[in-house]
């Protein structure tokens, strides 16, 4: 199993007719738009708080380059310190070995339900779905995963899976849902934070309280000690982390930090770039099984699907870097207006774009890397400094260099490129154009404007008038305006410029 | 200075206006501008859409005919934000030790019309004269790749007569981004809405930014609708004068 595997839910449609689905939701517009101006207010707010606020970032972007170049050495010492202090360790290439992993520790323990701290890399794996094909329940207990297991619906944010919802649309799934699935919603529930907070905490305890095996992600592990770290807004983690008997941690390889130290960084940056907050209200450490502390088996997943490829690409590999807060999801023009489903992965928004596509292969998601405007909004946001924009242009080079392999003809794309370095690459070519589209543009153009274009390029006409092409271009004007003879300023340069 | 004037493809062909405004501004400030005849284009175009070794031919022109000035001019911020930013990396990929050498004389030259100003001639008062109320847009290239930071305000704020308001949420993207527009129309529209809605609610006459491929596409949007709003280069605000063009 590899590519398009390697990340459920790739059979969406390429990303702009995703997209245009996504625009015409008008709720979804609204709720995007609330969610993402809150958080990004807040992240600013609390970022200009730390005077070494770019320090922190250039340290973190360090710690992490220095990390995936030697990410072999420090996985290997993380697998000695987590044997060392009880735990196992597991290694899977790709999904599909991960979910049989998983699957094969949960039924050793006779078990057929799991609690779940919310993980990007089950999402990433399907893991809940493999578990269903064995008989195991999987249930959500992050209060947004929840709403999205619920509603079976899928993530559209890293940091908020369920930002596409509007309150009462969550009371609605609370009502017709959470009976299915264990204890029902109260009913007189109302759509009130509040009331479906505790609607939820209740549906829940159930599940705390009865599970013996909990499955968690990871956001950091420490390469020295073999300690797993977890971050969560909501409590809901901690309860899985401590009660259940066994805990089976599934986590991309990227994850490590070469030592317990280097938690300090990552603890600031984190819930600053995610959540706009100082400090998460939950962070839990653990370091294989302690006796009569916590659960008494632990086992660690070290997840690689895609990951050792993307790590080969020179240009692509700082997208390994990524830490998950969902910045750059927050500050993209692109992901305010289309929302995470668009993207057709687990991972959306800019981020989403550059990862997506390395971990599944570039043929499998080649619209994401021109999902962009390449404004840069999130590379500036980014915590870890991952160049996003630099990636994006990178692998759309991939995209292209795809297509011209796999196709018999060019695209009209191809030869529009082709005409247009024809004509650009010489001054007299570029010249003779600028003449046609004046003469062109003369037929065309009311009033100075031209209101429809033919072909590709109705698109752009649909919506926008576009000024006609002046009648004599900047280098006809020089020329005629300022001969060579006069001053000779012409002259030098064109000479200069001849071969 | 003897400044060399990069146009840029786009400019030549739709916008020679702006090009002979910064022609007369650098003018009046006392430099000499000149145009080279055998100038194309950055290669942006290619580079941005995938097509990277079409951008080869594109660097080695523009090294060739940009050598030995004590500045390059581009009225753009994602043209000269393609060459300050891109050229290396082409270069590094494609190119060989000549052409890296040459490519590393030349970028370093190379400056957006408000960095040219306020970094290099030390001015932020042009002498310009421009009776109307504008806002101004910066524009993605000039703020995150080049960081122009607030050096066109300044050019702005200097001009007599002008009637400068702030644009709200200035620093989002107009949704044009090259060939986004056509490949994601739709998300692009999007964004171009919410940022007319922004442009007409300061009661702005012109729209000024320091790239006119944005304002092609804010312009076409606020024109389609018939707002009455123009959309205006920077360089041709700080070209006019008391008694002058406009």
């Amino acid at each position: 199993m590899s590519g398009a595997d390697n990340v459920v839910w790739l059979g969406t449609p390429p990303f702009p007719e995703a997209a245009r689905t996504a625009l015409a939701d008008t709720r979804l517009r609204a709720n995007l738009r609330r969610a993402t101006g809150t958080i990004r207010d807040k992240r600013l707010a609390v970022a200009a708080e730390l005077e070494d606020w770019e320090e922190l970032r250039e340290t973190a972007a360090a710690v992490k380059r220095h990390t995936l170049r030697h990410l072999d050495h420090h996985l290997l010492r993380l697998e000695k310190a987590v044997t060392a202090a009880g735990g196992v360790v597991h290694w899977a290439s790709d999904a599909a070995e991960a979910n049989r992993i998983v699957t094969a520790l949960v039924k050793a323990t006779g078990e057929d339900e799991v609690v779940k701290v919310k993980s990007m890399a089950t999402q990433e794996i399907g893991l809940n779905e493999a578990l269903a094909g064995a008989g195991i329940r999987a249930y959500e207990t992050d209060l947004a995963e929840l709403i999205v297991q619920l509603g079976a619906d899928r993530p559209s944010h890293i940091l908020v899976p369920a930002i596409h919802r509007g309150r009462s649309e969550i009371r609605e799934i609370f009502r017709r849902e959470m009976g299915e699935w264990g204890r029902p919603a109260p009913e007189d529930l109302t759509d009130e934070p509040r009331d479906l907070a505790e609607a939820a905490r209740l549906h829940l305890r159930e599940k705390f309280l009865r599970a013996k095996v909990a499955v968690s992600g990871a956001n950091f592990a420490a390469a020295d000690t073999g300690t797993v770290a977890v971050v969560e807004s909501e409590g809901n983690g901690r309860m899985c982390l401590t009660l259940p008997e066994t805990l089976i941690t599934v986590m991309g390889i990227e994850k490590i930090l070469p030592s317990f130290a280097d938690l300090d960084v990552f603890l600031q940056l984190l819930p600053r770039s995610s959540t706009g907050e100082r400090m998460n209200p939950y962070t839990s450490l653990w370091t294989g099984v302690i006796e009569g502390d916590g659960p008494r088996n632990f086992h660690l997943v070290l997840l690689d699907n895609g990951r050792t490829a993307t790590l080969a690409d020179e240009v692509g590999r700082q997208a390994l870097a990524c830490i998950r807060c969902s910045a750059c999801l927050n500050v993209c023009p692109v992901y305010e207006r289309t929302g995470g489903h668009a993207y057709g992965s687990v991972y959306p928004g800019p981020i989403g774009a550059v990862l997506t596509p390395q971990l599944a292969g570039i043929q499998n998601a080649a619209s994401l890397p021109f999902a962009s405007t390449l404004c840069g909004a999130c590379y500036d946001a980014c915590p870890v400094k991952i160049n996003i924009p630099e990636v994006l242009v990178h692998l759309r080079a991939e995209a292209v260099e795809a297509e011209r392999r796999d196709r018999l003809l060019p695209t009209f794309e191809a030869l529009a490129m082709k005409a247009a370095g024809a004509v650009l690459g010489s001054p007299r070519r570029l010249a003779t154009v600028q003449r046609l589209a004046a003469m062109g543009a003369r037929l065309l153009a009311r009033d100075g404007r031209i209101g429809a274009l033919p072909g590709p390029f109705a698109r752009w006409s649909d919506t926008r008038d576009i000024p006609a092409p002046a009648r004599e271009s900047l280098r006809a004007w020089w020329r005629r305006t300022r001969p060579p003879s006069s001053e000779g300023s012409s002259t030098t340069a064109e000479g200069k410029g001849r071969r | 200075m003897r400044i060399a004037l990069f146009i840029t493809c786009f400019n030549d062909t739709m916008f020679p206006r702006t090009g002979r405004a910064v022609t007369e501004l650098l003018e009046r400030l006392g430099h000499t501008v000149e145009f080279p005849q055998a100038q194309t284009c950055c290669g942006q175009i290619h580079f941005n859409t995938g097509y990277r070794p079409e951008t080869l031919p594109m660097v080695r022109r523009f090294a060739e005919v940009f050598a030995g000035y004590d500045a390059v001019v581009a009225p753009s911020g994602s043209c000269a934000g393609m060459v300050r930013d891109h050229y290396r990396v082409v270069v590094a990929q494609y190119g060989d030790a000549a052409l890296a050498e040459a490519v590393e004389h030349v970028v370093p030259t190379v400056y957006e019309l408000s960095q040219l100003l306020v970094d290099v001639l030390g001015v932020t008062d042009v002498g310009a004269y421009f009776p109307h109320r504008v806002t101004y847009h910066p524009t993605c290239h000039s703020l995150r790749m080049l960081r122009v930071g607030d050096r066109p305000l300044k050019l702005l704020r200097a001009v007599k007569g002008i009637d400068l308001v702030e644009l709200p949420a200035a620093e989002s993207c107009c949704g044009f981004g090259g060939t986004f527009a056509l490949k994601n129309a739709e998300v692009s529209n999007a964004m171009l809405a919410d940022k007319m809605r922004h442009v007409q609610n300061t009661g702005a006459e012109f729209l000024c930014a320091g790239d006119n491929s944005c304002l092609t596409h804010i312009g076409g949007g606020l024109s389609r609708l018939r707002t009455g709003v123009g959309t205006i280069h920077l360089a041709e605000i700080l070209a006019s004068t008391e008694g002058g063009a406009r």
